[in-house]
């Protein structure tokens, strides 16, 4: 089975772009999987069971989303053998702009959205520097010099991964990017793999349920603003 | 490049610090990477679970691959060639392979629905019997995997909708300004801006200042600035444009600008100036290329009169938008 993890930004069309891609591997004659990572609630999942993709989905909620995932990734890896796929796509949105979700040796892409404007590459992060692939959708709405720029800045932000330009409401793209994936994705195990970026040490009194606001109420791991 | 302190390093890359951002490290640029390196905590590397030869290491790579995919040049473009498909029935398309060469320009007609948009798609999408259409392209006599070999295809290709804006919270100088610094050197960029304004009102047949914020530009003015800012400063050879009309430019200047550059142009339209104004027209029907027709000398004189009928209407609306009381003499 070849595990391929998604992330980006909410909102960036990932669950439209992976389903697309997943049909293009299914008419090809593959067995396909997705598991969506979201924080309070997803509906994705009845748009995976509508275009009849088997998917799982795990809700963090109180938890952080990125050790959440990173917690179960390995049953969720396990469950796509279990399903007998070829293909098994992991989304997790990149909740706090600092996360990744990437493994070292799984093929990752990034899905980034030409309206979340110029500074987004920069601001982004490890999100998009550390992905092998990078998707921009949304491009149809803008102008061609606001594509180029964009795409200016994603290159020197990430100069190392392939960018591919998808329109997730017509699908013009994602056969290209299911030919890249197909080429690109390997067959490995993950147990004992390692993250591509460490995730936030989360060690401080609100990790443990603390809601009052005040230095008193501070202990642990806790990093103060300088003004 | 380990060794140079950062602020002098950051002069020739100057989109190092968008690397350095990500360590959560301040970093002393006065002093080179490996300098600030020596100075981390062990608990840097632990956390990265790298050791600082693997942290230099990496570094190096990115300057790397970062310079040179900046110097990356677009390759120029002779030729399309469109290789027939079929049409929404299934029915083969008939037509001879139609070749559209450097400072050309060919229109696209046909009704609504008809697939004008679908044969821009394939071109875009350099199709390789791999579309509804069942279309080949060919860029230069070369297919789509012989082609990439030679260079990058998705910059080769501009496109211009009536569905794309301006979505960018900057002024018209600053946006230009913006997209020169992607291919030329700040002190370059200055003139181009500049130049590229001047012919961006100029198609727009009335001014606006520099300092509009591009979103709030009208209609008309946004597709100039997008047509001048195309010819100008994007280096994509390949121009598609899909129904511009509406716009209220002058057709014939932003035409003839586009061409001038050495662009290939294929525009989708429903308007008797801009389909006229192209040697060649190919007509769609039914997802079919139905015929390509050639302009004669009697269509030549046709468009002359459009064009003449055109320009009455222009001078008709210039003095309506001045608030004046026309007569019959302007028209």
């Amino acid at each position: 089975m070849k595990l391929v993890t998604f992330a980006g930004p909410p909102a960036t069309g990932k669950t439209s772009v992976m389903t697309r891609i997943l049909k293009v591997f299914m008419r090809d004659g593959n067995k396909v999987g997705a598991c969506k990572f979201d924080c309070l609630q997803t509906e994705d999942d009845k748009i995976y069971k509508e275009a009849g993709i088997p998917s799982a989905k795990g809700l963090s909620s109180e938890l952080c989303p990125d050790h959440y995932y990173i917690t179960n990734i390995q049953t969720v890896y396990d469950w796509g053998r279990k399903e007998n796929l070829d293909y098994l796509f992991t989304e997790s949105a990149g909740l706090c702009n600092r996360c990744s979700p990437y493994i070292k040796n799984v093929l990752s892409v990034c899905v980034i959205d030409q309206l979340s404007g110029i500074r987004a590459p920069r601001k982004i992060g490890p999100l998009l520097k550390l992905a092998d692939i990078i998707i921009i959708t949304k491009g149809d709405i803008v102008s061609q010099a606001e594509r180029e720029v964009f795409m200016r800045r994603v290159e020197t932000s990430n100069p190392k991964a392939l960018i591919l330009p998808v329109n997730g409401l017509t699908g013009q793209g994602v056969s290209e990017v299911a030919s890249v994936i197909r080429k690109m994705a390997m067959e490995r195990e993950i147990e004992h793999e390692t993250l591509r970026f460490p995730m936030p040490m989360a060690l401080c009194s609100y990790c443990l349920g603390e809601t009052k606001i005040g230095k008193e109420y501070q202990i642990g791991n806790v990093k103060h603003i300088r003004i | 490049m380990l060794t140079i302190p950062l602020l002098q390093l950051e002069k020739e890359y100057p989109y190092l610090p968008y690397y350095l951002d990500d360590f959560e490290v301040i970093w002393n640029k006065e002093k080179s990477f490996s300098e600030n390196l020596e100075k981390l905590p062990e608990s840097f590397y632990e956390q990265r679970k790298m050791s600082r030869k693997d942290v230099e290491k990496e570094f190096v790579i990115y300057i790397q691959s970062a310079s040179q995919c900046l110097s990356e040049e677009i390759c120029s473009v002779e030729s399309i060639t469109i290789i027939p498909g079929v049409g929404k029935d299934g029915t083969k398309e008939s037509f001879d392979p139609i070749t559209i060469c450097k400072g050309q320009m060919i229109a696209i007609v046909g009704e609504t629905g008809s697939g004008k948009s679908r044969l821009l798609e394939d071109i875009e999408w350099q199709a390789q019997n791999d579309t509804p259409t069942q279309r080949t392209i060919l860029i230069d006599g070369k297919t789509k995997e012989e082609w990439r070999e030679t260079g990058s295809r998705r910059r080769s290709i501009a496109q211009l909708s009536q569905n794309m804006n301006f979505v960018l919270d900057m002024n018209v100088e600053e946006f230009l300004r913006l997209h020169a610094e992607c291919f030329v050197h700040q002190e370059d960029a200055e003139t181009l801006v500049e130049k590229v304004y001047q012919i961006a009102v100029s198609l727009a047949g009335e001014t606006f200042d520099k300092k509009t914020a591009v979103t709030s530009l009208s209609g008309g003015q946004s597709r100039a600035l997008m047509i001048a800012d195309c010819a100008y400063l994007s280096k994509a050879p390949i121009v598609l444009i899909d129904e511009i009309e509406n716009a209220g430019i002058d057709r014939r200047k932003a035409m003839d600008l586009l061409t001038g550059n050495d662009k290939i142009v294929l525009i989708a339209t429903h308007d008797p100036i801009l389909s006229l104004m192209a040697p060649k027209r190919i007509v769609i029907r039914n997802g079919r290329i139905d015929k390509i027709l050639h302009r004669d000398a009697r269509e030549e004189a046709v468009l002359l009169l459009a064009e003449k009928k055109d320009r009455e209407l222009m001078t008709l609306r210039n003095a309506i938008r001045r608030g004046e009381h026309v007569s019959i003499m302007e028209v």
